[in-house]
């Protein structure tokens, strides 16, 4: 049960409050604020108390997406419930920030009026909230370079030359019914890759977590099928035939996928609701159908004036086609070190000594397959012993792998049925992110 | 926020809204009324646009009406005559044809919560419940009980409550589950809506309906129902198994939470749940949203007290992330410990060596003590990473690693030589009093060991005048006095010194009533100075029990799924009595005591009552009660001890804070004359009632013992 609903922004202005059942003040909005700001780094935000009143928030888009609520709900209901309100909020308004909250205040009311009644939560579906909303959203367009992003988008089979730029999918799902907007269907695999590799090379931990998500702008979509590899294997018994198998572990599918396909070819059929929807889920743990994509070969000394010497080789695995790209490596460097001389070997990288999280970032915007590159970091570090080599270490890697999927999934096809009247685009995009890329050194 | 000229804004706001051209002219009539939306959820006070806003809503715009009816639904309670007019708009859009209209102003009409509006609202609700579009339904439905919760005192219409069970056959899902919902609000004083053997089986019929919310609140109200037969029981289980394996966790938790409590006499069936959840919990940690990882962590450190060996296998999954937040870290963390065994604590060390230098100091700490934790059962590999740790030479680690250290050897007093040669040095590092403290303590205890002790102190001593902690100065004299016990030749220019300054300057009565204490014990002779302090320290046979034992299920099972385990810091002290003493005493093992705990907290208390009954192996019997051992002397010496603890528990306050926590030490003397048990029992807060009540439930496990 939901007593209120409440968006702060980060600087604590409010955007949203709905009280549902009348049994605590508004001044509660404020006493949250205080208390969050008051948190210190070891404490779990997540939950917190004032009194009989409970405060369960979710930070999504730099926004406090609070619920109050009493002590003995469901904190998964009620976490999952803030995430699927993000989610809406995302879909309706186009994309999610303290702007477009600000400005589609009347829509968010909205939904909340038909989300929760009296507390209790009704439907968060979009198929039957589509009924119901009238306010039409405001989208702001502003031009701005980072739109035309390089995470490229690419269509399915049929469309292999076209390429629609990144914010095409960060619109408002109505406009497609009411400003006769294109009608469009995304189909997005993400995977995020957990993978810890040890100072002598070997893996020692590597999970994966992927997810396909389709966000449907058509107005009416009756069926679509989605034909993923043919060799897909679930679990280690199921491994069929001797050739590259895409495997995962573990897999779940949303409640409208019928899988009645799916046993002998491998084809999820669903009737996509607008807006954004996890179709499936699946997880791979221990285990990397290829090779990592990123390998570290550093080397750590002292040279005689004392300054830490930091050779740093890092190759890129991927096949050469391809590209990891805003890459970015974090080495921690011992407490006190106060500067940073450097060599890399490409103008358009960068390195910083960031003095509060003690670490050198070194950032490599594109980073082809099968290439390698070198940089050499040199840092006065006053007071410097043997024992601070020890804090040097372990090198985490961000980046994201436009085109890839880690395990290999693929998309074989899209297809709509019946045939749609008009112009209806497909697009299939894949990528996967680091979740948390660890090397040690 | 109020914010300056709040005033300005909504005398501008009025002169618009009641502009004639600007009535005429919906799309800026529109937009004036959003100005008013917003200026409301910015925290400017605009209650006083509210007969305007009265005006605004006999419209034909939905849109418009949506917008003024969130405007009244806000400020109604403020102006309930001008809500009255409101009330006619409301009746009539209750008899349009559009469905959506409909439920829209029923809703809006019960959400105005107005006690004096009951009587016009009624006739609408009740031809709500029967109309053709569920949407309508499904708000008739929770507007009775948002109408029943507004006249509270008012009798309960049976009519009502039999048309909300029959509409429990309703085919929309939604409907079916807000008449849960209405009945559980309008029969709360009757302990909420019958659930017997129909409706359940109904119920859990039609379960595949309802999306993911509606399956939660039908799990949640079935958890009251109970099965009338073993069959019957195990057929709910089987229907239910779908719901275990959820990849929603909400429902997931909701199943297993009612799994537990249709189980509790069956705790085989529930531990085979557990292993069932493990999948999906596990996801859940995988989950994007940090909150929902969160979430899953917490629960599952609950799991874990009923099944240590359950994510045994799959610890890498715990293995922190490098952007990840520190709560979630610490949490992670936490579990690591539990999860060490032969296999992985090898691999786990070294992670969990890798986090001592996180950036986050709170996160370095809790792995360094996480490290210590794990060195009770394999010291001799932690030693090795803390005595490395303490090369880094930088404050806050070597002040963690000399309290980690700390705790071990009191727990481990094997470990002493190794942690006296990495000690020695590193007082120059430490600043903080905490590390000082516990960095004074090894050196008293073992000042014999480390040759350079009476330098190091007497660095201390010197300084003294400028230390700001009472407790490090304390620390400091019980220090100096235990390493004169044993080197007296170095000491004793030093200790007389201290002393001296403690009487005659300090002016902290704890610190110098303690000076002065030791001064006249020194008084007494060596011999009665040694046995004070030499008492203190820990009796080496004794072992605190490594690894908790499995708890039972219904430890836990009950804030399982609920807020609670999300709680930061397990144990609140509450000063508030209950008090209605006269409610029957239960006993509970929550909040859990951790040894550490138990022996700060058994050093503070004195209160001792002495009796006395016969001897026998007592800790099945205590736990039978929810007295929870703690840890033993090994059998066969003498004297033997017993260190148990427990937690009263008032059965009319449902929060678990307001019991007091009692503390109890069992000392069997069979070389004695008479043969038995001596029962040194400390209370926090004190309550004598409890007290006796505790008194009473040991005598009668130790009696049933003896006549055994």
């Amino acid at each position: 049960m939901i007593s209120q609903v409440f968006i702060l922004s980060s600087q604590g202005d409010h955007l949203i409050y709905k009280d549902f059942r009348g049994e605590a003040g508004s001044d509660v909005v404020n006493l949250f604020y205080e208390k969050v700001t008051a948190l210190t780094g070891d404490q779990p935000p997540v939950v917190m108390r004032h009194k009989d009143v409970h405060f369960v928030h979710v930070r999504q888009g730099g926004l406090y997406w609070v619920a109050t609520t009493t002590a003995d709900t469901s904190p998964f209901t009620i976490i999952e419930f803030l995430n699927r309100l993000t989610a809406l909020v995302k879909d309706y308004c186009g994309s999610l920030s303290e702007r477009s909250v600000q400005m589609n205040f009347a829509l968010i009311y909205e939904l909340l009026d038909e989300v929760v009644d009296y507390g209790y939560i009704q439907t968060t579906s979009s198929d039957i909230l589509k009924n119901f909303i009238q306010t039409e959203a405001v989208s702001s367009k502003p031009f701005s370079l980072f739109d035309l992003s390089n995470v490229g988008l690419f269509g399915a089979e049929t469309q292999q030359s076209k390429v629609a730029p990144s914010s095409a999918a960060t619109r408002p799902i109505q406009s497609s019914r009411d400003q006769g907007g294109k009608s469009e269907i995304f189909v997005d695999v993400i995977e995020r890759m957990l993978v810890v590799i040890g100072s002598n090379g070997v893996l020692m931990k590597a999970d994966i977590e992927g997810e396909i998500k389709v966000k449907c702008y058509m107005p009416t979509c009756s069926e679509m099928r989605i034909g993923l590899n043919e060799e897909f294997s679930i679990g280690k018994s199921q491994l069929r035939g001797y050739g590259a198998a895409v495997r995962v572990d573990e897999c779940s599918f949303h409640q409208a996928v019928r899988l009645d396909e799916f046993d002998s070819l491998r084809i999820l059929r669903l009737c996509p609701s607008q807006g954004e929807q996890t179709v499936m889920q699946y997880q791979l743990s221990d285990d990397l159908p290829s090779a990592p994509p990123f390998r570290l070969f550093p080397t750590i000394e002292r040279d005689n004036g004392g300054r830490l010497l930091m050779y740093m080789k890092l190759r890129c695995d991927l096949p050469p086609k391809s590209a990891g790209i805003n890459v970015s490596a974090t080495i921690p460097v011992p407490k006190g070190s106060v500067s940073l001389s450097q060599e890399l070997s490409s103008p358009d990288q960068s390195a910083e000594l960031q003095p509060q999280s003690r670490a050198v970032v070194w950032k490599i915007p594109r980073f082809p397959g099968g290439t390698q590159l070198s940089a050499l970091f040199k840092l006065e570090v006053p007071g410097f012993s043997s024992a601070s080599m020890l804090e040097v270490g372990p090198v985490s890697l961000s980046f994201e792998l436009p085109k890839i999927t880690a395990t290999g999934l693929q998309i074989r096809f899209l297809r709509l049925s019946p045939f749609q009247p008009g112009p209806a685009q497909r697009w299939v995009r894949y990528v996967t992110h680091s979740d948390s890329y660890t090397i040690r050194i | 926020m109020p914010y300056i000229g709040s005033e300005d804004t909504v005398r501008d706001l009025r002169r618009v809204l009641s502009n004639p051209n600007v009535q005429s002219d919906q799309l800026r009539y529109r937009n004036t009324i959003l100005k008013v939306i917003r200026a409301m959820s910015q925290g400017v006070d605009v209650s006083g646009l509210f007969s305007e806003m009265v005006k605004a809503c006999a419209t034909v715009d939905i849109v418009q009406k949506k917008l003024v009816y969130v405007f009244l639904c806000s400020y109604a309670t403020l102006n309930p005559e001008l809500s009255l007019l409101v009330i006619n708009t409301l009746r009539k859009d209750c008899q349009d044809p559009n469905p959506m209209v409909r439920s829209l102003a029923l809703r809006n009409m019960t959400n105005l919560r107005l006690p004096s509006l009951v009587e016009y609202v009624e006739q609408p609700l009740t031809a709500g419940l029967r109309d053709r579009a569920a949407c309508v339904r499904r708000v008739a439905v929770l507007g009775w009980a948002k109408l029943h919760n507004l006249q509270t005192n008012s009798e309960i219409d049976a009519a009502v409550v039999n048309e909300l069970y029959s509409l429990l056959r309703d085919p929309d899902p939604v409907v079916m589950v807000n008449c849960l919902r209405a009945l559980e609000e309008i029969l709360r004083e009757e302990g909420g809506v019958a659930i017997n053997k129909p409706i359940t089986h109904h119920l859990l019929n039609r379960l595949k309906e309802c999306d993911i919310w509606g399956q939660c609140e039908v799990l949640r109200i079935l958890q009251r129902y109970r099965p009338q037969s073993e069959d019957e029981l195990f057929n709910i289980l089987s229907l239910l198994d779908v719901s275990l394996i959820s990849p929603h966790p909400p429902v997931m938790a909701a199943t297993l939470s009612l799994f537990l409590s249709l189980c509790s006499g069956l705790p085989a069936v529930g531990l085979a749940a557990l292993e069932r959840v493990r999948g999906p919990l596990l996801a859940a940690c995988g989950n994007t949203s940090r909150e929902m990882q969160f979430t899953a962590l917490c629960h599952i450190q609950l799991l874990l007290r009923s099944l240590p060996g359950l994510m045994g296998e799959h610890y890498k999954r715990f293995f922190c992330g490098y952007a990840e937040p520190a709560y979630i870290k610490q949490r992670k963390i936490e579990v690591l410990v539990e999860l060490v065994n032969d296999d992985n604590v090898a691999i786990l060390l070294d992670e969990l060596r890798g986090y001592c230098t996180d950036v986050n100091i709170s996160t370095a700490h809790a792995a360094i003590s996480a490290i210590g934790r794990i060195g009770r059962s394999y010291s001799d590999k932690c030693l090795e990473i803390l005595t490395e740790l303490l090369g880094l030479k930088q404050e806050h680690i070597t002040s963690a690693v000399v309290q980690t250290m700390r705790d071990l050897v009191w727990v481990c007093p094997q470990c002493s030589r190794t942690v006296c040669s990495a000690v020695e040095g590193c007082e120059a590092e430490i600043q903080d009093s905490q590390g000082r403290h516990a960095l004074l303590w090894l050196l008293g205890v073992y000042g014999e060991q480390v040759s350079s002790v009476p330098y190091t102190l007497e660095v201390f001593i010197d300084g003294v005048r400028s230390e700001a902690s009472v407790g490090v100065k304390m620390e400091l004299l019980t220090a100096t006095v235990r390493l004169f016990l044993c080197r007296p030749a170095e000491t004793q220019d030093m200790l007389g010194r201290l002393l001296h300054y403690c009487i005659e300057e300090e002016t902290n009565m704890c610190v110098s009533d303690q000076a002065l204490l030791y001064y006249r014990l020194l008084h007494c002779g060596i011999e009665e100075t040694r046995k004070v302090l030499q008492c203190r320290r820990s009796d080496p046979s004794l072992g605190v029990l490594i690894g908790r034992p499995a708890e039972p299920i219904n430890q836990w099972s009950y804030i399982f799924n609920t807020l609670e385990p999300l709680r930061p810091g397990a144990i609140e002290t509450d000063d508030a009595l209950t008090a209605s003493v006269s409610a029957p005493l239960s006993l509970s093992l929550s909040p859990a005591l951790s040894p550490e705990e138990f022996e700060d907290l058994w050093l503070q208390q004195q209160c001792p009552t002495i009796f006395r009954c016969s001897p026998q192996s007592l800790q099945a019997a205590m736990q039978l009660v929810n007295i929870q051992t703690l840890a033993f002397t090994p059998p066969h010496t003498l004297p033997w001890r017993v260190y148990l603890y427990t937690n009263t528990q008032n059965k009319h306050s449902a929060d678990t804070c307001h019991g007091t926590l009692i503390l109890g030490e069992l000392l069997v003397k069979k070389n004695t004359a008479e043969k038995g048990i001596k029962v040194t029992l400390k209370q926090q807060p004190r309550d004598e009632k409890a007290l006796k009540g505790f008194l009473s439930v040991l005598t009668t496990v130790l009696h049933a013992l003896s006549s055994e």
